[in-house]
């Protein structure tokens, strides 16, 4: 019983290390990959939510229409969001190397003057 | 706020979150015996509604496209912030004969890498045009194949041939392929509005099921993606690479 709540949890966990990176960081290029893993924590809730016991990948290339498979709508779902995610690392990199050119720093500690 | 206080604050509220997501599954079906009924559904229709066998890309470019153009616009967006945030600031055009010495001189490369990556940038060209192509058939589509054709110029600039990356991310036409693979995707919407259907209706003729030119616009959407999110890639190795070099040449100065 308790198995069958494990990916949930695991969910969970991954998701409040992030976060807990994200409090603790020291470095700016540190935090946003804390980021990207308290993301990575919705792939581990989608993929299990729509996982079917025995059932395989929803592709129906080589197998029949009919066959048990795992739900197809959660996995458009994070598809897409794997490359976007990418992206918007790249986008909060790029900050952060402007961040350093302006401040001189990449301690979130040390960035507490906001400056126009 | 000191750092502990922070720390502790961040725990307490951590143990809260937790036992609200606990008390939030109660009454989610354990893992493995999901029934939403949606996905259900569109793996029984899919094939024959869409002539499409890879029921994932079937629902992202059809069944939930105005989702995914959303998603394609994300994408196109922060390129665009990186871009905006890392345009150059009156760099004088003399410095372009400077940086090409400068990114070659940092890469001593191995002969065993320079022919092994060389090697795997012809492969991964065919695999990245073979997995983008082939989105309705087999697990891949746009957005895998984009992002394997994107990695093909770090491939090459990992087996020192600079002078070819630097050739392929600054070709003004990866900035053609970024917006016209976004622009593409919205142009196709658009064209089933003139053939008197809904925005992103599948119009086009849906060919025989398991055939590469198949499942209509699934399959060409999924090309416009694949452009799109090369292009938007290489645009965003562009402007690091630009970035560095403008860095290093304030380090010389």
């Amino acid at each position: 019983m308790m198995l069958n709540y494990l990916a949930y949890a695991v969910a969970a966990w991954v998701f409040l290390w992030g976060l807990y990176g994200i409090v603790t960081s020291k470095n700016l290029v540190h935090q946003v990959v804390c980021l990207a893993i308290v993301q990575t924590s919705t792939y581990v809730l989608l993929l299990a939510i729509g996982y079917k016991a025995g059932g395989t990948a929803p592709i129906f290339a080589d197998i029949p229409v009919g066959t048990v498979v795992v739900d197809p709508l959660v996995q458009a779902l994070m598809l897409t969001d794997v490359v976007v995610e990418g992206t918007v690392m790249a986008l909060l990199l790029s900050m952060v190397v402007k961040a350093n050119e302006v401040a001189g720093t990449v301690d979130p500690e040390e960035l507490r003057i906001l400056m126009g | 706020m000191s750092a502990r206080t922070r720390t502790t604050l961040f725990l307490i509220s951590a143990a809260g979150l937790a036992a609200i997501f606990a008390w939030g599954l109660r009454d989610v079906p354990p893992m493995g015996d999901y029934r939403g009924p949606y996905g259900y559904v569109l793996t029984q229709v899919a094939v024959y509604e869409r002539h499409a066998t890879d029921t994932v890309n079937a629902i992202n470019y059809d069944y939930r496209g105005f989702d995914t153009l959303g998603e394609e616009f994300i994408l196109f967006a922060s390129v665009l912030g990186v871009l905006l945030l890392f345009r150059p600031a009156g760099q004088k055009k003399e410095d372009a004969g400077k940086k090409r010495v400068q990114l070659e001189d940092a890469l001593p490369v191995s002969d065993t890498l320079r022919v092994g990556m060389q090697a795997m940038a012809a492969t991964m060209i065919v695999f990245g045009l073979y997995i983008a192509l082939h989105g309705q058939l087999t697990p891949g589509g746009g957005f895998q194949g984009g992002v394997i054709l994107a990695t093909v110029p770090l491939v090459v600039y990992l087996s020192g041939n600079v002078k070819t990356f630097e050739a392929i991310v600054s070709n003004p036409l990866t900035t053609l392929a970024e917006c016209g693979g976004a622009g593409g995707y919205a142009i196709i919407g658009v064209l089933a509005l003139l053939a008197g259907a809904h925005f992103l209706t599948n119009f086009v003729p849906l060919g025989k099921t398991g055939d590469v030119f198949s499942s209509g616009t699934i399959a060409i959407i999924s090309v416009t993606v694949g452009v799109e999110v090369a292009g938007g890639f290489l645009v965003l190795m562009q402007s690091y690479l630009r970035e560095i070099i403008e860095e290093r040449l304030q380090e010389e100065r």
